[in-house]
């Protein structure tokens, strides 16, 4: 069956590389910073209502929160004057506490100070470190070593290592809305969107916005890839800032919001993961992060202020789902999702992404075996979830044009009302979900999980997902046939979905279902040391590992399928 | 007083779509502050309004404009007030949309349920109801517009009583302060206080299954029962609210506000309501067929008990009360026999809810 997908690279929308916005924020990477460190700061006094005593409070819950930090979970990455910055904070607060004869307005202006230091510096630890020279050498890389490595392990033959029969975009299918994302990225300002269910995400969607020809776009990565050297040298080169997830302090909270914000009022594409992490338990996220999502509603409605709202002050929500047969770290997320102990507090280090080495072997692995990602790019919507137009313009679901600028404006004024804000950012979490669902492309592994996960539940009904992985091995074993009418069923309801725009399926769904059948087993979860599912003997399946069967099945999950069952 | 008021604020005029004895109420209690507009369908009552400030023969505020162009009235005015019965509610709501934008905030007054049926389906037959296809007059206006900055009224509030300026209260509930805060500044009186709810859809909700209470009240005084009974009901009527709101997506705890207990003791002891009205002909021996032909209005207590009936069939949920009145008002079963089960029904928890 012919792929349907993107097989020629793009030209750059914007050839000259001094034009693209992040190299301009590089340049002004100062002022910059200066900027949003001011901004943050008048944010927080805002919030803390210029109080000095509460102020005070909150210097203080911020200064035992990171010496905590500091002494239970260090990092490769922090610098070195840590300790010594906090300490100074300590020393500057003790003696502040010790002026009792100040006025008030003269405290709030001394708390306020020793804030501005404490911003000044989250504002510079955020910040980007984009060199457009490494970009480009790392796209080479990028693209030249896997395409080396492809056609070494797919074309057969001595010369083979120096063919180009095969891309990396045959590896790395990308559908959707490319042509799309190319017009608004001249147009407005675009976010992006994905799910996230690798460590590998960030670095393939840098790859993929650079063959549609896009220039580079900021990210916020979380700061423990950073650990990773040859992580670090990648993020810093696809013009990644840096979000530390141990600090939860409003402080910090409060400058990366302001940074995200004033970026993307610069003009720089950004991307967020507004799951906020890799999907734990393999379901597409639900749930999502807002905070992040807030800054572009923000953003949206400050460039409305200052009258610049359309043209290129207009923002662009662009949805992406990643689709994997295989996720390197699927045991681990998965064990972490059913101990319910990795909620992100602690960073566990024993990650399969951990070293350099590790990464390495997986890259071979994935590049000399065929299991095929896709990448699936949503339609464009405005802050509001409504669907924009090749030009642009919103749509509302009977396509007529809709201004957007009117959703702030009272008494026919832009207002800053950040209640309704927060429930914008809301609305704006639901219509990225319910279209993660609707471009979501099914491939044969999610299917063949999906329907032996859920025969093997029906079949032992009273058991909860806990109870099942603790099933001995034996045990579990789903007739072939009973099986393959499952899998029908399920096919046909996804079918069923797919002409009504709720769901995508990949070409090779189209196959006999013995192929499909066949294509999944030999796809789920390839590489891992324990497979999900495999055919015994007899011909039957069973499995090696449920709570991998169960991850891959969740991928299926929040379509109501399980009611076939 | 009141013409210093208008004069200070010399913003838009706030509309006012349909002129019931409701709307015509709140049109009159608005126009003591600010300068409204109000939108009839019929070119003869808008000249009425006009020309004798009457609607209907309800007199309407001299300051008042009537208009008949849903269009003029959304260009013209930014707040709107939507008065409008739930039978007619989607449709005039279709027909304001084309108009409607974004910066528009939309406060409703309408008690009442909307259905999307699978096609081939009727409410008179359709057995299940997923909470999706079961709209509040407030996702209609999210589903059917561009407006987004909703909110509803609701409350204890008999037209009569408002006219007659005696004093009473309402619940302006929406997700969003700036809504509540509007509603707040152009209604509120020396006679008239306004409450503040975040919880549209346990506001809105209140005010919809407090209609199948009323229903139920009638019935008891159509038996001639006396006080103890209707304490019973009421008592219980409320329980049965706070679990139905919990599971259509409200709090409970809206269920013990003016919408809820607060319109709900007003109604039940109400010959006026029109739901209070179908229980009591009920319990006099009427069938619903007969009674219905001789209303004018259906009484939304009917629809509410079928739409929630099939509900908590689809979602496995008991509500005693409604399931009684469901058999009663559709299945035949006699007003004496579904008030012996219900005394036999094993409640045994006084208040579970909150």
């Amino acid at each position: 069956m012919e792929e349907n997908y993107i097989k020629h690279q793009y030209a750059p929308i914007l050839p000259k590389k001094d034009e693209w916005p992040v190299v301009k924020l590089a340049r002004e990477r100062k002022e910059f910073i200066l900027k949003v460190a001011e901004l943050s700061e008048e944010r927080i006094i805002g919030l803390l209502g210029k109080n000095p005593d509460v102020l005070k409070e909150e210097l203080e819950t911020t200064l035992y929160r990171e010496k905590l930090r500091i002494k239970q979970n260090p990092w490769d990455v922090d610098p070195d004057d840590e300790v010594d910055f906090w300490k100074e904070i300590k020393s500057n607060l003790l003696q502040l506490h010790a002026e009792v004869a100040l006025s008030k307005t003269k405290r709030l202006d001394a708390y306020q100070a020793v804030l501005k230091k404490i911003t000044s510096r989250y504002a510079e630890e955020i910040s980007s470190n984009f060199k457009a020279s490494h970009y480009k050498f790392t796209r080479r890389v990028v693209t030249y070593g896997f395409s080396r490595l492809l056609n070494a392990a797919r074309v057969k033959g001595f010369t083979s290592f120096f063919s180009n029969q095969y891309t990396l975009q045959d590896k790395i299918q990308i559908t959707g809305q490319t042509d799309q994302i190319r017009d608004l990225a001249t147009k407005g300002t675009i976010v992006l969107v994905p799910t996230h269910f690798s460590n590998l995400d960030s670095i393939l969607i840098g790859w993929i916005l650079s063959v549609l020809g896009m220039p580079p776009f900021i990210y916020g990565a979380g700061l423990n890839l950073f650990n990773i050297s040859i992580f670090a040298y990648f993020m810093n080169a696809l013009g990644a800032y840096k979000v530390d997830r141990r600090k939860k302090n409003l402080m910090y909270i409060e400058t990366l919001k302001t940074y995200s914000k004033e970026a993307i009022q610069f003009g720089c594409h950004s991307l967020f993961f507004p799951g906020g992490t890799r999907s734990r338990s393999g379901i597409i996220e639900s749930k999502l992060k807002l905070g992040l999502l807030g800054t572009a509603i923000e953003a949206q409605r400050a460039n409305f202020q200052k009258g610049n709202g359309e043209g290129l002050g207009k923002i662009f929500i662009v949805p992406v789902t990643i689709n994997y047969h295989f996720v390197l770290e699927a045991p681990v997320l998965i064990r972490d999702y059913l101990s319910m102990t990795g909620q992100e507090r602690y960073y566990k280090e024993n990650d399969e992404f951990s070293t350099s080495y590790k990464i390495f072997k997986f890259l071979l692995k994935f590049f000399t075996k065929g299991s095929d990602i896709s990448v699936s790019i949503g339609k464009a919507m405005d802050v509001m979830g409504n669907y924009v137009d090749q030009e642009g313009n919103s749509r509302d679901k009977w396509g007529r044009l809709v201004d957007t600028r009117e959703y702030f404006v009272s008494e026919g004024k832009v207002t800053v009302d950040s209640q309704r804000e927060e429930e914008y950012t809301q609305m704006l979490g639901k219509r990225i979900v319910e279209e993660f669902h609707k471009i979501n492309r099914v491939f044969s592994s999610h299917l063949v999980a999906f329907v032996a996960f859920e025969l093997i539940k029906a079949k032992n009904q009273k058991m909860d997902v806990f109870d099942l992985i603790r099933l001995p091995q034996e045990d579990i074993v789903v007739d072939y046939q009973e099986f393959k009418t499952g899998c029908q069923r399920v096919l046909d309801e996804i079918f069923a979905l797919k002409t009504k725009g709720k769901i995508d399926a990949a070409p090779h769904l189209f196959k006999p279902m013995d192929d499909i059948i066949a294509h999944g087993l030999e796809n789920v979860g390839m590489y891992h040391a324990k497979r999900p599912l495999i055919r015994d003997e007899a011909g039957n399946l069973t499995t090696e590992d449920l709570s991998l069967l169960y991850f891959y099945h969740n991928r299926l999950h929040g379509y109501d399928f399980e009611k076939l069952f | 007083m009141a013409m210093t008021l208008k004069n200070s604020s010399k913003t838009n005029p706030v509309g006012v779509i349909g002129v019931g004895s409701f709307g015509t109420a709140v049109a009159n209690m608005l126009a003591e502050k600010s300068e409204v507009m109000v939108y009839a369908r019929k070119q003869e009552v808008v000249d009425e309004i006009n020309a004798q400030h009457t609607a209907s023969g309800r007199s309407l505020d001299p300051s008042i404009r009537a208009t008949f162009s849903p269009e003029e009235l959304c260009e013209s005015c930014a707040v709107l007030f939507f008065m409008v019965p739930s039978a007619a509610f989607l449709e005039v709501t279709r027909l304001f949309a084309p108009h409607l934008h974004p910066y528009h905030l939309v406060i409703h007054g309408t008690k009442g349920l909307a259905v999307q049926l699978d096609p081939g389906e009727a409410l008179d037959t359709v057995k299940k109801l997923r909470r999706s296809q079961i709209l509040t007059m407030s996702e209609v206006i999210l589903q059917e517009t561009l407006a987004v900055r909703v909110g509803c009224l609701a409350g204890p509030n008999i037209s009569k009583e408002l006219s007659l300026g005696q004093p009473a209260a309402t619940v302006v509930a929406s997700k969003y302060n700036e809504v509540i805060q509007q509603g707040q500044h152009l209604l509120r009186s020396e006679r008239f206080q306004v409450y503040g709810n975040s919880d549209i859809i346990g506001v809105e909700l209140s005010g919809v299954l407090k209609n199948i209470i009323a229903i139920a009240a009638g019935a008891l005084a159509g038996l001639g029962l006396g006080e103890n009974a209707k304490g019973l009901l009421i008592s219980r009527g409320i329980v049965e609210m706070a679990h139905l709101s919990k599971a259509l997506g409200g709090s409970a705890s809206s269920v013990m506000g003016l919408a809820g207990v607060g319109d709900l003791v007003t109604t039940c002891n109400s010959q006026d309501s029109r739901n209070f009205t179908l229980g009591y002909r009920l319990a006099k021996g009427e069938t619903l067929e007969q009674i219905l032909q001789t209303m004018d209005e259906v009484a939304e207590g009917v629809n509410t008990v079928r739409i929630v009936d099939a509900f908590i069939k689809t979602a496995g949920i008991r509500a005693p009360i409604t399931e009684n009145l469901h058999r009663v008002l559709f299945e035949d079963l006699s007003i004496e026999e579904s008030l012996q089960f219900l005394m036999k029904y094993p409640f045994s928890v006084d208040v579970d809810f909150v």
